[in-house]
């Protein structure tokens, strides 16, 4: 071969080289203990990545973690592997993302729920207070007996903050209504435990209870079958669950973490990607309360104005929904 | 035909590896029935485990948290008692030792800390399995009940104080902060790294000499001393144990706390081997796996190891295979794990008459019941 013809072909090759990878973004998700089939967070998730991969053809790569030490590991190696941008899914994988992310400079990061700080991560936070404070009202709505349910997956900060925006709603609409709350386990099976949820939920219906709100993942599942079955009505979360029991599901507080999860590809692929703090509200349109045609003869006309109403209040800053993160309690 | 029958070598040595051998058959069965080749499957998983130093580095630190999790298992095992409370005291002493350090890491040196971190797991992992054990020795209730229940109370003690009182403040995730360096247990790489040799990072710290220190001491314990004797004298027959002079109620209680102790390095191994803070749920499951390792070590140190190394392969390996193989998924590695666990324990000696009817065969004794086969 005369040098020449050699020159060309690598030419050639390096050009297709360079073609095929500025192409073929290679994303990364690490999901975290509770599965990606939770009918709920991760599932959210894992719609919004297969909704990317559907649109652009991008493959991506992930792992599905059974221990702690695992995130780390599954985080690096991720890295390692040359992936282009890593999702973390969940507040869990925060300290194994900054770790990481100061060992691979040149990697982009993004972390659902999680808040770390550094110059290729990218934290994508929800304000579920103010989702779950338009349930709250639209249960305190629904609700004939004055007593409205939560049940939340474990006693944990993001699920105080759930159960804080639930009450503050409810109490917005009448300040006479009782919120009786549960949480339903200690260990991480606490997130994947419907036959738990329902005992809970009729542990509430027998105190009263005629409305109730789930922020458990998989153990929500549990949660809306014994309100089917007593006749009550339930809430999902994070993902629409109205379509699960029909007639049952007043709605669902939706934490649109496809969005989330879409978006963050997609802005890595376009080139148009940054790091920092991405916040999804109302007003951004992450966070929202579902309504279709599953459960709209729950919802009466004058139900559907307040909660508008309360939901235009809180963009226009009109009304604040109290953040339990922000000072650790719910007064 | 009992296996006590057949010399020490197949009995220990060529069982153990057919129901293994048998799992991982049934396994590829089922890899090939969802479409994988399984050989390419099992090539990956001994790769991930052993292939390289990273995946070395992970086997023996899993290997490590079973190691501490079935010694502890095994040791009340030889005094009859049924530890399954090894989760909640490993929970427990993962605990003791993150409070040390928290209190601590600023102002001791690593040299003082360590000693006092092995110190504070080992009494916090006894004192919570104090309790089943007093229960047991002087109220008659099982062990095996007041265990499991111990562990569900550790998981809710741990939420508690996580939540409301240790959390790094401003923080959403439930863990502490992060220990000083003086707090944490230096990596083998690290370690390594001082007298000049290289090897990849991975969690696996120093508690692994500790884990081969206490397979010793466990070994001499049982069989070269006076408490050991009594200990085993309880495990087979307590009344006569009475009979000989034996206060059983002691041996118990001892027994428990030497391994709830035991159990309690697991929290040692993860909170300041690995995660060097405080978080949830760092036990992961090991001290119930470290049943499985006991019965399949046949409660006996040097068997303890080898099936924790065994279980270190298939978690690490595990794990590989899930990453690498894109149609597997983590609960078809758990059902692999669980196969090898439902052969080499729970059907231990399904393959004993088999296996004999072949010794005999090749090497015949005048016994006409085998002799006829």
């Amino acid at each position: 071969m005369k040098p020449a013809s050699v020159f060309l072909a690598s030419a050639i090759l390096l050009v297709a080289s360079a073609a095929v990878s500025a192409a073929d973004l290679r994303p990364a998700v690490v999901f975290d203990m509770g599965g990606k089939f939770d009918k709920s967070f991760n599932q959210g998730v894992n719609d919004g990545v297969l909704k990317f991969n559907k649109e652009t053809g991008v493959k991506h790569r992930e792992f599905v973690i059974t221990n702690p030490t695992q995130r780390e590991q599954a985080i690096r190696k991720m890295a390692q592997r040359g992936s282009d941008i890593i999702l973390g899914v969940g507040f869990a994988q925060s300290s194994a993302i900054e770790k990481v992310a100061k060992e691979f400079p040149n990697t982009k990061f993004a972390i659902i729920d999680g808040y770390v700080v550094a110059p290729n991560v990218q934290s994508l936070l929800f304000k579920e207070h103010e989702g779950s404070f338009l349930v709250g009202m639209l249960a305190a709505m629904a609700s004939k007996s004055g007593k409205i349910g939560f049940i939340g997956g474990m006693d944990i900060p993001l699920i105080r903050r759930f159960a804080c925006g639930y009450e503050k709603g409810a109490k917005y609409v009448s300040s006479k209504i009782d919120v009786i709350q549960n949480m339903t386990g200690t260990t991480p099976s606490a997130w994947s435990d419907p036959s738990r949820g329902a005992e809970l939920t009729r542990g509430q219906f027998g105190q009263g209870v005629d409305v109730v709100f789930a922020a458990a993942g998989g153990t929500g599942v549990g949660v809306y079958q014994a309100a089917k079955d007593a006749g009550k009505l339930a809430i999902g979360t994070d993902s629409n669950q109205n379509y699960l029991q029909p007639g049952t599901m007043l709605t669902s507080m939706l934490k649109r973490v496809d969005v989330a999860a879409y978006t963050t590809f997609m802005e890595a692929r376009s080139g148009t990607w940054k790091a920092g703090i991405k916040v999804f509200g109302l007003k951004e349109g992450g966070i929202d309360w579902a309504l279709d045609e599953n459960n709209k003869a729950l919802i009466s006309g004058d139900m559907k104005a307040q909660v508008d109403a309360a939901k235009a209040d809180i963009i226009a800053g009109r009304i604040m929904v109290h953040d339990y993160m922000s000072d650790k309690s719910c007064k | 035909m009992p296996a006590a029958s057949l010399p020490r070598w197949i009995d220990t040595g060529v069982i153990p590896v057919l129901n293994i051998a048998l799992a991982l058959i049934v396994s590829g069965l089922i890899i090939a029935a969802i479409g994988e080749d399984p050989f390419a499957a099992m090539a990956v998983m001994v790769k991930g485990a052993l292939g390289y130093q990273e995946g070395i580095g992970y086997t023996l630190y899993y290997a490590t948290n079973f190691t501490f999790a079935g010694l502890a298992v095994a040791i009340a095992f030889h005094a009859g008692l049924f530890n399954i409370g090894g989760e909640g005291q490993a929970y427990i002493g993962g605990l003791g030792v993150g409070l040390v350090m928290l209190a601590l890491d600023s102002a001791l040196p690593m040299v003082l800390l360590l000693p006092l971190g092995l110190l504070a797991s080992a009494i916090f992992g006894a004192a919570w399995a104090a309790v089943p054990a007093y229960l047991q020795a002087c109220r008659g209730s099982h062990i095996v009940i007041t265990t499991i229940m111990f562990n569900f109370i550790a998981a809710a003690l741990m939420v508690y104080l996580m939540v409301n009182v240790l959390i790094q403040p401003g923080q959403m995730s439930p863990q502490s902060r992060e220990f000083d360096v003086s707090g944490h247990l230096p990596f083998v790489h690290e370690a390594l790294a001082w007298i000049g040799v290289s090897f990849a990072r991975s969690p696996l710290n120093v508690s692994i000499v500790w884990a081969a220190v206490c397979c010793l001491g466990l070994g001499a314990y049982i069989w070269r001393t006076r408490w050991g004797y009594e200990l085993r004298t309880v495990g087979h027959n307590e009344r006569a144990a009475v009979y000989a002079g034996v206060n059983p109620r002691r041996v118990i209680v001892i027994t428990m706390c030497i391994s709830g102790g035991l159990a309690g390095f697991v929290g040692m191994n993860e909170v300041m081997g690995v995660h060097h803070r405080l978080l949830l749920d760092f036990t992961a499951g090991y001290g119930f796996t470290g049943i499985a390792v006991s019965l399949m070590g046949r409660n006996h140190p040097i068997g303890v190891v080898l099936a924790s190394l065994l279980f270190g392969v298939l978690y690490q390996g595990g794990a590989e295979l899930a990453f690498e193989v894109p149609g597997i998924t983590r609960e078809l590695v758990v059902t692999i794990q669980g196969l090898v666990i439902l052969f080499s324990g729970a059907l231990a000696y399904m393959t004993a008459p088999w296996v004999a009817r072949i010794y005999y065969a090749v090497k015949p004794r005048p016994e006409p019941a085998v002799s006829a086969a």
